[in-house]
Order: structure tokens, then sequence, then C-alpha cells
């Protein structure tokens, strides 16, 4: 163990840095015009489902290994991608609105969310951040694709959802 | 044990699968009847009824499932009085005489009637041994260009580990890349079972290797002698164990066999689970259990880092499973299942770090620590075998086609060293492509087809964190 280990390698927790250093954090400007995809995919998996899933090719790579490219004005944040990242590691976000965020997340767990449920965020490390109300729900090979409503701080940090039994 | 009775371990609604069971059926367990599904295995059938002891040894410790897919031998049971029959692999039915063994079983009286009993010898151009994502792959491919084909399978039904993969997996779309594996299975098995140059051997074991590569099965309806024009060993891997203290203790299981209870048959393992080993197996399978309903209270790995991809270790974290690297597993306890255990974190010399233990209340511990590949029909073979620690044990050397030193006798999949089925998929082909110009002599279309796969392999396997398996395969690969 000569080589640095990056801290996500220990905690498995991907930061916005780890996000930043490889070049998939929105740019300002290209946020506030509203939805986006936020792909949390720091190493070179050899997949490349989200090129080929991306119906208006905003997402490339030369070769199966590298890491996602997005481009940020053909990207409408349609969260097709966020259904089948065999990864979930994939989000969209939407800072265009004044006093709340959107954010939409993968999700694989019963009870099935619903258009207006309210339900638990979570954070990188599963920790509860507060409640939020599901906006959108639509489903594609049993995988939900979650939106919800959060605070504008939270926009980035929310990765999860979980919905009351 | 009349409390068994009330327990049903069985899932009845999940998020990712439907799960079908077939007729019920009544059988006797140790004298009191008991129900099961069609499409169960004995073992599966009891587990699910809160049976956690198959048998006991010698000196009285109980043993329970540990890898459920007809590898190890903790399920050996006596069934209509036949000893050291594999429960996890043979069908649950109506009437059965269940009997748990002590120790080493007698030798039964009557073994079984000869009568009605096929006795064959079968010639073939492609002999493929395992029905897993290789094995399937390389006949599919075979029999495309005209190839006959019989492929052998122990198990009542195809697609090998594939089934319990209820994740999607990485890769590209045109390699099934972004589907889950289990519809993997569905769609390979499905071809398979139709294709009628493909004939099929379920619940049939490849038991040896004898003169001319002559292939021995046995199954239920006969015994067949095969030769074969060229031999395909895809017969995957088997799950390491761990030594620590009350690692034998029913509860304690393989990763994948938690995987195999829950997935394939849809029993519930445990509640509150503990992991050991944060690779991607680790990883996966304590997802999976969350989506099964169990609660994971922690994953330990003995490593500084996460062995599997980051993504997989994300989307555990963010439903609060904590990963403590740099720690194992001191004990399990448990008066005849695991009732909680203790994990302790180890120094950079991989010594327990007194003082660091923490207890665990769980009712299950699954290890995931690495496969190594299983290989010993293979070896019969002769071909020639080096131990290469990067893919996970013994493996036979072979050339970038997947030929072994034994022309005419390939490998592919977790069998030729550990990897995962997509690489598993596409060496399958190759080997079938191989098959295919030995058999038919050169074929402009197939040359082309294997080079492209020879080439899709070469640059699947770039990424630096497949660094480890990527050398074991270069040590392993011989000149063609």
């Amino acid at each position: 163990m000569s080589k640095e280990i990056p801290p996500f390698r220990v905690n498995g927790i991907i930061s916005l840095e780890d996000i930043k250093k490889v070049n998939l954090l929105p740019p300002e400007e290209r946020l506030k015009k509203g939805p986006v995809v936020l792909i949390e995919c720091p190493e070179m998996i050899p997949c490349n489902i989200c090129v080929s899933a991306c119906p208006f090719h905003a997402i490339s790579m030369d070769k199966i290994i590298d890491i996602p490219r997005v481009d940020w004005d053909k990207c409408i944040g349609c969260g097709v991608c966020v259904s089948l990242c065999p990864g979930l590691s994939i989000f969209v976000v939407d800072l265009s609105k004044e006093d709340k965020a959107l954010v939409t997340v993968p999700h694989e767990f019963l009870p099935a969310p619903k258009k207006g449920d309210e339900v638990t965020l979570l954070g990188r490390d599963g920790k509860p951040l507060g409640t939020g109300k599901v906006v959108k729900v639509w489903e594609r090979n049993k995988t939900y694709i979650v939106t919800v409503e959060t605070p504008k701080e939270l926009a980035f940090e929310v990765k999860a959802i979980w919905v009351k039994k | 044990m009349p409390s068994s009775k009330k327990i049903d371990r069985r899932i009845w609604e999940h998020p990712i699968l439907e799960f079908k069971r077939g007729k019920e059926v009544r059988f006797y367990f140790e004298g009191e009847e008991m129900k099961g599904y069609e499409g169960e295995s004995i073992a599966v059938a009891l587990y699910a009824s809160g049976i956690d002891i198959f048998s006991w040894t010698e000196d009285n410790r109980p043993r329970g499932a540990f890898c459920m897919i007809g590898k190890c031998s903790s399920c050996f049971m006596v069934v209509n009085g036949i000893p050291n029959v594999r429960t996890c692999r043979e069908p649950v039915r109506d009437g059965l005489r269940i009997e748990r063994q002590r120790g080493l079983p007698d030798i039964p009286r009557v073994t079984r009637d000869e009568e009605g009993l096929e006795s064959k010898t079968l010639e073939t151009d492609f002999l493929v041994i395992g029905a897993g994502p290789a094995g399937l792959s390389a006949a599919l491919k075979a029999a495309e260009y005209g190839l006959d084909v019989i492929l052998v399978e122990d198990h009542f039904r195809l697609g090998g580990q594939l089934v319990k993969q209820t994740h999607k997996f990485f890769g590209s779309k045109d390699l099934f890349g972004g589907l889950r594996g289990f519809q993997i299975a569905e769609e390979l098995s499905k071809k398979v079972s139709s294709n009628p140059k493909i004939k099929v051997f379920l619940e049939t074991l490849a038991y040896g290797v004898f003169k001319d590569l002559t292939i021995g099965l046995a199954s239920k309806k006969g015994h067949y002698k095969v030769k074969a024009k060229n031999i395909l060993f895809s017969t995957g891997a088997y799950e390491n164990y761990l030594a620590f203290p009350g690692n034998d203790l029913p509860g304690v299981m393989g990763a994948g066999g938690a995987q195999t209870l829950m997935n394939e048959y849809g029993i519930r393992p445990g509640d509150k689970v503990l992991t050991i080993g944060a690779g991607n197996v680790g990883l996966i399978v304590s997802y999976q259990l969350l989506q099964a309903g169990a609660k994971v209270k922690a994953i330990v790995e003995a490593m500084p880092q996460i062995g599997g991809w980051v993504v997989h270790a994300a989307k555990v974290r963010r439903y609060g499973i904590p990963i403590y690297t740099r720690h194992t597993i001191k004990e399990v306890w448990g008066n005849n299942r695991v009732e909680g255990a203790t994990i302790v974190q180890v120094d950079e010399k991989w010594q327990p770090v007194p003082g660091t233990e923490k207890d665990i209340d769980c009712d299950l511990v699954i290890i995931s620590v690495g496969l190594t590949p299983d290989t010993k029909l293979l070896a019969q073979t002769g071909a020639k075998m080096k131990w290469i620690p990067e893919l996970g044990g013994l493996v036979a050397l072979r050339t970038k086609y997947m030929e072994t030193t034994v022309p005419g006798v390939f490998v592919a999949g977790d069998a030729k060293g550990i990897e995962e089925a997509t690489t598993a998929i596409v060496e399958g082909k190759i080997a079938a492509l191989t098959a295919v110009l030995r058999v038919l002599g050169h074929v402009d279309k197939a040359v082309e087809e294997r080079r492209q796969l020879v080439q899709y392999l070469e640059q699947y396997r770039q990424s630096p964190l497949l660094s480890r398996s990527r050398r074991g395969i270069e040590k392993a690969t011989i000149e063609s």
C-alpha cells in the first residue's frame, strides 16, 4: 500500500470533492437553469450503460473503463440514466426554484413510494436529514425513480429516501 | 420440534423478485410432517420452516446451511434411507422421509434400483460442463455455428449463480449490461432450452475423466459416457471459509449461500446480519439483505480499504450500514444458532488490537472473503495447473482462446480464475468459437468474432482497479 488510499475507498462515501475532481459536478450557471444530472462515479468501472441510456447523447466515453463525461448543455435532467445505472450512482438535482430544491434518487425497496408521500431523506452516510415530499415517481425494471422536495442546502446531500411502512 | 411448525421464513413480497412457488408438498422430517413447495430443494424447505441444524458431527457439533449450491457438505442428510444426499440440490417432493446424520453414516443396504436406468455412450462436438453464464453462452455460440452440444448441470435449473443476482450488471448494453443477473439467466436459459442443437442434462453430475477424455455422467435417469471433440469446464467456484471460534455454528453462512436462500428461493436467511468482507460480494449481498427485509448491522473488512467498487459501498452506506475497515471477526457465539458476534480492529500486522472489541447482536454472519475456482474435474484431464493467488488458487494454464494445455479442453468463467459474470459470458463465447474452428476448420466469421471478443475483454480489464486480476490472467495465459 505505497499509494495513498482515497478516503472513499475506506469509508464508502463519495464526497462532492471526489465528484468535482472527476468533472462531474454541474457548473453553477447550468444548475440555475433547471434539472441536471449528478453522476457520482469516481472509479474506472468497465461500464457504459449511462452512455447508451441517454436519449440526448449528453454522456460520453472513449473507452468502456472511462469515467463518464457530461455535456451540460445537452442534459435536460430527464432521469433515464438514473433508472438504468447499475451502480445506482446517478441523481438529478434541480436548483431552479426559489425556495426549494428537487432531488431525484433511485429507490429499490418496499413499500413503493407514491406521489405526495412524506419520506425520510437520507444522507451519504445514512443519517436522516429530515423529511421531504415526493413530487414524482416512475418505475423502470423494478427501480423507482423518485423526485423529492428538499431544502436548497440539502440538494447535494440527499442520496436516498426511506418510506415509512 | 413442535415449535418449528410456526416458523415461516419465506419472503412473500420483494421489491425486485416475484417468487413463483409451485404446488405445496408434504414430507417427513424425522417423523414430523412438514410442508414445502415444488421448486424448492429439501434443505431450502427445511430452512424455510426454521430448521437450522442439518446434521451433527461425531462430537455433537451442529452443522447448518453454508454454500447452498452443491459445493460444500453441510447439508448432507439421509433421504428415503440413502445417506449423504446433498439436500440443497435435491428437489423436495411429496412423501420424502428425511433424517439428520450424526457423524459418518452407515453404508446403506440398498443403494438404488438399477432397473430402468439408461446406460449410454454419447458422442458430441462440444461438451459443456456447468450451465452458468460461461457455459450457457458457450453452448449457444457453438450451436449457432452448427455444432452438436451437450450441456451438463448438477442443479435442477439452468443459469448457475446468475439466478440469484438481483442487481443490474455493469458492462455494455450489447453484452447484457444494465440487466439484472437473473434476467440474463432467464434470457440465456430460454434460448438454450429451445435450441435443437443443444441437449441439456439437468440434475446430472459429471463425475470423472476417463481414457481418451471420455467423461462420465451420472443422474437419476442413468449413466452416460460422453466422447466429445471439445470439452468446456465452466464449473464455477466455491466460497472460502474463514477460521474463527464458532465458525461452524449454524447461522454462519457463505454470503453466496445466503443469497441463494433469499434470491433464488425467497427465504430470509436471517434478521440481523453481520457481513465479513467488503468485496463486491459482501457489499452487494448486504444491500440485497436489506431488500429482503433484514437488518445489516455492519460490514467488516480486514484490509485497510474496501475491496469492491465504491458505488456498491456507497449504496449500503446511504441506508446506514457501517463499514469497518481494518476489522475482523473475533468470535461467534450461540446455542445451536448464531446469537451474536464480536468484531475487533486489526493492526498493520493483522493482529487484533486489544480493547477494540465490539459485540454485534446478530443471528446471521455471512462470509464473503473470496472464492476458489472449482477445478477438481478439469485437473483430471491432465491440464497443466498453476497456483495463482490473484485468481483465487489453482487454475489451468490456457491460451487467450481459453484452451488449456490439453488440446480441445477449455476453461471459462470463475473456474479459470475468479472474475465476474460479464467476463465469463465473453470467455464462454471465445472458447466456443475456438471449438468451432477445431471442428469446422477455418471459418472467417468465427475468427473475426473471436478477435473482437478477445479485444473487448482486454479493454474491459484495463481499469486500474482490476490490476490484480489482470496480473493473474497474464500469469495464467500461455502462447496460443
